[in-house]
């Protein structure tokens, strides 16, 4: 039992906080705050989700037709280049981790900060300068390789390939920083008594992602740096007119970007397990089992590349080993569903808002991993490879996965964050938008990929004309839907009310800190406990929120419902 | 609307050719070639493992749509009897971990991964291996156009085959990677420069079909896109096309560029020289010396006439020069066919096809031995190249003017275009 005036100023809405503890653009520019680098990160990755996603309304406007005049080839061929590229590297890959995870992570080990906070703004200005550059290869002459950067295309065309290559190197660098950054961080600062298995299960999502962004990353690195060699000295690697081997370039680009795959959805794994078992109020199901998933999706995601060249004339060993191994990534994948599932089962089921985007996301990624099927056996996928069957699978991963994802973790943290709390029924209204506007958009791609239109084409066949306009609608929809949720939150942040530490009944360390959190993140030490322990939480009346049992006055507080879980 | 909404659930064949026919429009594909409905999910099957491949698609299909289904409906079933009325938050306590049930949820659905791949992997062998008798037809794909080259050294802008005969595509690319796509076969293999990728078909009905370049190639991408025609038997086929006619056949002009280029070092009768015999080594095992030993195949060939000294036949030395530069891809395309022939050739065959063009040729550049290769190799597309340049020093030179004509000749009417050769040659002669 402590007092009134110490319990408000603990786990009540904190007037002094990390957001006006100092103020001018010094304060934010040179701030070594995770938090505080988290939200300028949040920012930045918004913008450019709100830039790469206007290319792809303008690239599903002109597809409303099939001989579609509205841009001309090259120019389709540059918007469909920069809806990529702006998308991978500058949003997806750094929007849960370096995003939402730069501001949880350290809270939830209980720490002040991250173990290197220079290197993580850092990390922040290396993002700045990255998709700086992109912006330059916009500004000279564009680029219209693909986000792939295939040779000899690249080599030979007369775009900005240097100025985006090199951008996307740089950003390569952002997300190393990020990762070396989260793995010192986990291992070294964990609060006293937090085992690895006491850790909640995003931070063993970002840990694994972490693995892959320092260890993937470089091979990035040297393949862009070698293309930029390739295009201006002609040294020969990749370029056949001098001896190179495109294939080669295909080799080293997937080595790295298909574990990409699993920087982008692992993180977003993490978050739908947080939101899973806090909204139904249920210790999470298998707890092992997601942990050791997301370490098994870690490592086998470094072996299966080659399903990306299934029909580039690779040896057909090499092809079948690939095929075998990638059906071995669908494993862990499914065992998180059924465990999210199972963590429902005999719940407390609220339909918040990030409720409604995680059963979104398990709806979603049902689609995107199951249709990874069809990809995965070899003769299916010679018919279905580089068709808009696979731009739909990858969509309903990446954005039906990680964006969903994206918007439920930052609906559910938000209330901590910025302490004031978002109107529930826009919040819900924005995610019935994008879920159906994204169903809408992609799955008549399903059909038209395997009747056979290929991707990338700025003009097509009449007959596919109608699920491309369904598709447009969609894209419309979807937009729509991702305005409004930012909408909501961007007023929340500044006009809702104001709420406590913990008004979701969470239990994992963070909510142990003042909404928002002090500049130290903890006034008191933090008490550890299981972070699925929801029973250890209690609701406090005066401040209108959730407490420890131990803060509580004794009198008010109920009887354990279920004993100490060990 | 509502009529869309109809089309999007199910088109069938009437619906599509009227959705198409009420379109005045430019496809690259004639409206025939759409007049075979495909079902729900695919196109018209038209190839031997078509079915195969749909089969597998819609095993899967509904493998997805099971654990789909079960996954959803559990999810409605537990948010619904689940849900939290009010504030009242109630869970009931239950285990929250079941090490057989998960290890049972783990291991069962990889049986069905296993099939999965098992059958995928069953399909995709018998999409890969083109029998022995194949016809060969070489393709070249370069920015923005297909070029087909049949056995007996025809050219066309289209892909045709016949009925029930199995062919092998022998592909090279002049610029950057493409990809040959024919959704009705069901078959896609990249085209990738610098090496000869192998494609197996086998159609199965008669028809037009739409073949597309998938592997993003620039700016005309989107318009990479060609017919692939299967017709009834050899005789529609040569008499219904419109070729562009070769004089001789491939292997013929090989026969030329090998004496021009070649003939020093290596023999064609079994004699070892400075280089290794070349008659009887298609399809043969070779042992090196400073490599793996390997069966000789076109990327073989290729490879030894660009950098001969990667892979040294085993019992000679590192003597000959690359020849990169001097001969172009079309060249050595011709080159790998006469070795071919040396092979498995047919001794009587003289490799003639057109013997009056032939002899007008011979007759006007008789008194040059070096302007026959060059001419015979010029006149498959571009007589003009051939008779203004006989010097044996300009062979470089004359391989890219082959496949400049070759450019300049597409864009015409192929028919016209050849006509023109034919007539030219005759005239000159």
């Amino acid at each position: 039992m402590i007092k009134p005036e110490r319990k408000k100023e603990l786990f009540g809405h904190a007037e002094n906080n990390f957001l006006n503890c100092t103020s001018g653009w010094k304060s934010w520019a040179f701030t070594l705050d995770h938090k505080r680098i988290g939200i300028m990160y949040l920012i930045g990755v918004t913008f450019a989700l709100f830039l790469a996603g206007f290319f792809a309304i303008v690239l599903r406007t002109h597809l409303w037709t099939y001989n579609s005049t509205l841009l001309d080839n090259a120019t389709y061929n540059q918007m469909f280049t920069l809806h990529g590229a702006v998308m991978v590297f500058a949003f997806i890959i750094p929007s849960v981790p370096a995003a939402l995870g730069n501001i949880v992570l350290p809270m939830m080990l209980g720490a002040k900060d991250v173990a290197f906070p220079r290197l993580n703004l850092m990390s922040f200005y290396l993002w700045i300068a990255g998709t700086g550059f992109l912006f330059l290869a916009i500004i000279n002459g564009g680029l219209d390789t693909g986000w792939t950067f295939y040779t000899p295309y690249s080599i030979e065309t007369e775009t900005g390939v240097i100025w985006a290559t090199f951008g996307a190197f740089i950003l390569g660098f952002s997300s190393i920083f990020t990762g070396l950054n989260f793995l010192v961080t986990v291992n070294t600062m964990r609060a006293p008594g937090q085992t690895w298995f006491k850790l909640p299960l995003f931070l063993w999502s970002l840990y694994a992602t972490s693995i892959i962004q320092i260890l993937a990353t470089p091979v990035l690195g040297i393949t862009l740096l070698l293309l930029i060699a390739e295009r201006t000295m002609n040294i020969g690697i990749f370029d056949p007119a001098y001896g190179g081997d495109p294939v080669l370039f295909q080799h080293f680009f997937w080595f790295y970007s298909h574990p990409a795959v699993y920087i982008m959805i692992l993180p977003a794994m993490g978050v739908i397990s947080e939101l899973i078992s806090v909204y139904s109020q249920k210790r999470i199901f298998g707890y092992s089992f997601i942990a050791f998933s997301s370490v098994a999706i870690a490592l086998l995601g470094f072996l299966v590349w080659g399903h990306h060249m299934f029909t580039s004339g690779q040896s057909m060993v090499v092809t079948l080993i690939f095929s075998a191994i990638t059906f071995s990534v669908a494993i862990p994948s499914a065992v998180k569903v059924f465990n999210w599932l199972a963590t429902m089962y005999k719940g407390s089921i609220s339909l918040a808002t990030p409720m409604c985007y995680a059963l979104s996301f398990i709806f979603l990624f049902g689609i995107g991993g199951l249709t990874g099927l069809f990809l995965g056996a070899l003769s299916t996928d010679i018919h279905l490879h580089d068709t808009y069957f696979v731009v739909a699978h990858f969509h309903f991963v990446m954005v039906g996965g990680t964006l969903t994802a994206l918007l439920g973790g930052l609906y559910h943290w938000w209330p901590k964050i910025f302490g004031r709390m978002y109107n529930d029924f826009l919040g819900r209204v924005g995610c019935f938008l994008v879920f159906s506007g994204f169903n809408l958009t992609f799955f008549p791609q399903f059909v038209m990929g395997a009747r056979g239109m290929p991707r990338r084409y700025a003009s097509y066949d009449p007959e596919f004309q109608i699920f491309h306009q369904w598709s447009t609608i969609g894209a419309f929809v979807l937009g729509i839907g991702i305005l409004l949720s930012f909408g909501v939150l961007a007023y929340a942040a500044y006009r809702g009310p104001k709420v406590g530490a913990n008004p979701f009944k969470a239990a994992s360390l963070e909510w142990q800190s003042s909404s928002p959190p002090d500049f130290h993140n903890f006034v008191h030490d933090p008490v550890m406990n299981d972070p699925y322990d929801f029973d250890a939480m209690v609701y406090d009346e005066e401040l209108d929120t959730y407490i420890q049992r131990e803060f509580a006055d004794p009198d008010k507080v109920p009887p354990r419902k279920e004993p100490v879980h060990h | 609307m509502l009529n869309q909404l109809m089309l999007l659930g199910q088109q069938t064949r009437e619906e599509m050719i009227e959705t198409v026919s009420k379109q005045t429009q430019d496809t690259s594909v004639p409206e025939s070639a759409i007049e075979h409905a495909g079902t729900y999910w695919f196109p018209e099957s038209a190839s031997s493992f078509a079915p195969a491949v749909d089969s597998l698609y819609m095993i899967i299909f509904w493998i997805c749509v099971f654990f789909f289904a079960g996954i959803v409906a559990a999810m409605v079933y537990l948010v619904i009897r689940y849900r939290r009325v009010g504030n009242e938050i109630n869970p009931e306590p239950s285990t929250s971990h079941n090490t057989w049930l998960e290890i049972a949820w783990s291991v069962l659905p990889s049986i069905l991964l296993v099939y999965i791949f098992w059958e995928g992997a069953n399909g995709w062998f018998d999409m890969r291996i083109a029998p022995e008798d194949a016809e060969e037809i070489h393709v070249t794909a370069r920015k923005w156009n297909w070029q087909f080259t049949y056995p007996d050294g025809d050219i066309s802008n289209e892909l045709h085959l016949v009925l029930d005969r199995p062919v092998k595509l022998v592909m090279r690319s002049d610029d950057v990677l493409h990809s040959m796509f024919i959704p009705a076969f069901r078959q896609k293999v990249d085209v990738v420069p610098g090496r000869y990728t192998y494609a197996y078909l086998m159609p199965t009905r008669v028809g037009q079909y739409r073949l597309a370049c998938t592997e993003y190639c620039g700016d005309e991408h989107s318009n990479m896109r060609t017919m692939c025609e299967v017709h009834i038997s050899e005789e529609d086929r040569k008499s219904t096309t419109e070729w562009q006619e070769a004089i001789y056949k491939p292997w013929k002009n090989g026969e030329r560029l090998f004496k021009i280029n070649c003939s020093g070092c290596h023999d064609v009768e079994g004699v070892a020289k400075t280089g290794p015999a070349l008659n009887l080594i298609w399809g043969e095992t070779e042992n090196f010396s400073n490599a793996d030993s390997l069966t000789v195949d076109e990327n073989y060939i290729r490879e030894s006439i660009l950098y001969p000294n990667a892979m040294i036949v085993e019992g000679y030395s590192p003597k000959m020069n690359s020849f990169e530069g001097k001969l172009s891809d079309a060249q050595i395309d011709q080159l790998i066919a006469y070795i071919k022939h040396l092979k498995i050739g047919d001794p009587e065959d003289d490799g003639i096809l057109d013997p009056e063009a032939a002899a007008a040729a011979e007759a006007g550049e008789g008194d040059d031995e070096a302007g026959e290769g060059e001419s015979a190799d010029g006149e498959t597309e571009d007589g003009e190249s051939g008779d203004e340049e006989p010097a044996e020093g300009d062979e470089e030179e004359s391989g890219d003017d082959v496949d400049n004509s070759g450019d300049a000749a597409r864009e015409e009417d192929p028919t016209a275009e050849g006509d023109d050769d034919t007539s030219e040659d005759e005239s000159d002669g």
